[in-house]
């Protein structure tokens, strides 16, 4: 049984443009302890998704279950969400400085959330704030725990917000691009951290990004979501080396020095799709460069290539991978279902 | 900290003494003839108690040493005598100003509590029925006049009561708290609510727009995600936040206030600054007005202080120095 265990969660918010679907049926499971990287473009629904499961999407019309530990998380009343919230999910979030209170201390901010939810004295608590900021790495943790967030740099903010996001030892921990907003030399300390404290505390985690390399480094399972769906779901191992939807495999060629040192980076053409106007069948036709007349009208369901490797793609299943001749496969299976499109 | 205070009172105290220079020149500009405004008739008749009463007021030296003997009194905490009443004008201000405080802090404290929560409320349900009915209510006290609103209440609440027996709300008038806690209370409701409507109206909307915003930042999300009750968010959190602003524009409005409620001190027979100041403008009573204009401009620099000094309290991101 799953920690937690989301099904056709589908989020949309109503505004004067129209319709916005975030998430159109997305289905995942995140094991005990274990890390489930979740990868896309800005715009492809993967932040709306994990704020929903702890319902800070407000006024986004809901759908689909999402259980945790046997328990719906879209069905629960506020007051029991909010015994969810921080003591047994936890999250961090992208910004560090804009996610801290500014006009409260650091540790008055852990300590709130301790007190939130276990009954300890002040002193207790402080002192517990002390000892995670000490153990996420921040020098003189005692005297640093009065400091104010602007008093601490980028790299000791997000710091502070995993102390906190550790502090009731919760059993899933969701990042939201954490390292997005730091330097590149902190990025690589706060994941190292992140991976440190994940397997001290045994937590399992959710990390949403959308840089692979934090993917290669952490995840167990991944998520690839296009314009509010899952396009495909794999252990990391098979993303890396055997990716199926075109989208993916769009996304490790556009990673630096990933398709080897002779070849050159490839973006993916043009832009994400607004999500209140989607195209018709595939939504990743338009930039597809293997795309089929199906693929216009057909919207692709998740089929399982292998084993625990699901893709959402026209493209037949035996067509992994990311060498030039599975390209030129994928090319001729394309060419085959041409003839309305040349 | 304290080194900023000091320079503030030090600049605070050169615009004040700039104001009363400039007030001062106005009057040697266009000077008034007092002594034939005191005399009336018998001035057409009488050149020689013209002159006396000219010599009298001093009104016949340079104007140089009559603003140097102004200001010597002034920093002696003199500040000369009326010249209808011939009363001091110490004692004129002493008379009138727990009047004015009287109104002004009971009307501000109304309003800001008033006004913040029904800010608060609306910006917690935007484009509900409470916030429009909050929006409406904010622009009809806005553009309300406040001798309207003044007069409608004294209509409905003292003088149509009267005729149905009941007499709770007094017609107008003063009663010193020192005197009787009750009635100073009883008569100051109306005048307080008179002049409350107009600032709630603003406070509401500016709490409402503060909140608003402050609601859509990523620590109030911060805050949710912790589970904390939505209450604590919004007050603790949200409104922790909003207050900054709303409290910076608290002590200048309440600091103008203090300089005297012109209208509503009329309409409520209320012998405060703003009816002796109108008076005093009337009979061209200069030493009063001089103090009148003095005493506000210190208290809009004494807020200006306080607010700034508040405002590094409340908000550990702003450093004085």
């Amino acid at each position: 049984m799953a920690l937690l265990q989301v099904r056709d969660l589908t989020v949309s918010f109503r505004t004067s443009d129209g319709l916005v679907q975030a998430v159109r049926g997305v289905s995942f499971d995140v094991q005990k302890g274990r890390t489930l990287g979740i990868v896309g473009e800005s715009g492809s629904g993967k932040t709306v998704c994990t704020q929903t499961l702890l319902g800070l999407t407000r006024g986004a019309e809901v759908g689909g279950t999402a259980e945790f530990d046997g328990q719906d998380l879209l069905t629960m009343t506020s007051a029991q969400l909010r015994r969810v919230r921080g003591a047994r999910i936890a999250a961090i979030f992208q910004d560090p400085l804009s996610s801290l209170h500014p006009l409260y201390r650091v540790g008055w901010q852990i300590v709130e959330m301790i007190r939130a939810h276990e009954r300890v004295s002040k002193p207790a608590a402080r002192a517990r704030a002390i000892e995670l900021l000490d153990l996420v790495g921040i020098p003189q943790a005692a005297s640093r725990v009065d400091d104010y967030p602007h008093e601490f740099s980028g790299g000791m903010r997000q710091r502070a917000m995993i102390a906190m996001a550790l502090a009731l030892n919760p059993e899933l921990i969701i990042a939201d691009e954490p390292t997005t907003a730091l330097d590149a030399t902190v990025q690589a300390q706060v994941i190292d951290l992140l991976q440190r404290l994940r397997d001290e505390f045994d937590s399992a985690l959710i990390i949403i990004t959308h840089d692979l390399g934090v993917i290669a480094d952490m995840a167990d399972q991944v998520l690839v979501m296009y314009a509010g769906k899952a396009v495909e779901i794999a252990d990391r191992r098979t993303l890396f080396y055997l990716p199926h939807h075109p989208y993916t495999q769009g996304l490790l060629e556009s990673i630096p020095g990933s398709a080897g040192v002779n070849e050159k980076l490839r973006p993916i053409p043009g832009q994400p799709p607004s999500l209140i106007n989607l195209p018709s069948g595939c939504a990743f036709h338009p930039r597809c460069r293997f795309v089929m007349d199906r693929c216009l009208t057909e919207i692709p369901e998740l089929r399982t290539v292998e084993r625990g490797h699901l893709s959402a793609c026209h493209l037949p299943l035996d067509l992994t991978g990311l060498g030039s001749a599975d390209d030129s496969a994928r090319q001729q299976a394309a060419d085959a279902g041409r003839e309305k499109i040349g | 900290m304290i080194r900023f205070v000091i320079r503030r009172i030090l600049t605070g105290a050169i615009v004040v003494w700039l104001i009363s220079l400039v007030v001062f020149a106005i009057f040697f500009i266009a000077p008034p003839n007092v002594a034939f405004l005191l005399l009336g008739r018998f001035a057409a008749s009488d050149q020689q108690l013209v002159a006396t009463v000219t010599a009298q007021l001093g009104l016949d030296q340079p104007i140089v040493v009559q603003y140097w003997h102004f200001l010597t009194r002034l920093v002696h905490g003199d500040l000369g005598y009326s010249y209808y009443s011939h009363q001091p004008v110490t004692t004129l201000i002493g008379q009138a100003l727990p009047v004015t405080a009287s109104l002004a802090i009971g009307a501000a404290i109304i309003w800001v509590v008033s006004g913040v929560l029904i800010g608060v409320l609306s910006a917690t349900r935007p484009r509900s029925f409470l916030d429009r009915l909050s929006t409406l209510f904010a622009l009809i006290g806005l553009s309300f006049p406040t001798f309207v609103l003044g007069l409608l209440l004294l209509y409905l609440l003292f003088y149509k009561l009267h005729l149905a027996g009941v007499d709770f709300f007094p017609g107008g008038g003063y009663v010193p708290l020192t005197q009787d806690p009750w009635q100073w209370f009883v008569h100051l409701i109306l005048p307080w609510i008179t002049l409350a409507v107009a600032s709630m109206a603003v406070y509401v909307r500016l709490t409402r727009g503060q909140m608003l915003e402050v609601l859509g930042e990523d620590y109030i999300r911060t805050a949710r995600s912790k589970g904390l009750s939505e209450r604590r968010v919004i007050f603790r959190h949200g409104l922790r936040a909003a207050l900054v602003p709303i409290v910076t524009q608290f002590g200048i409005d309440v600091a103008t206030l203090l300089g005297g409620a012109i209208v509503t001190e009329q309409v409520f027979g209320l012998n405060g600054l703003g009816k002796m100041s109108v008076t005093a403008v009337t009979n061209q009573d200069e030493p009063v007005i001089i103090a009148v204009v003095l005493l506000a401009s210190v208290f809009v620099v004494v807020a200006n202080i306080v607010v700034d000094v508040l405002y590094a309290v409340l908000d550990p991101r702003v450093r004085l120095s």
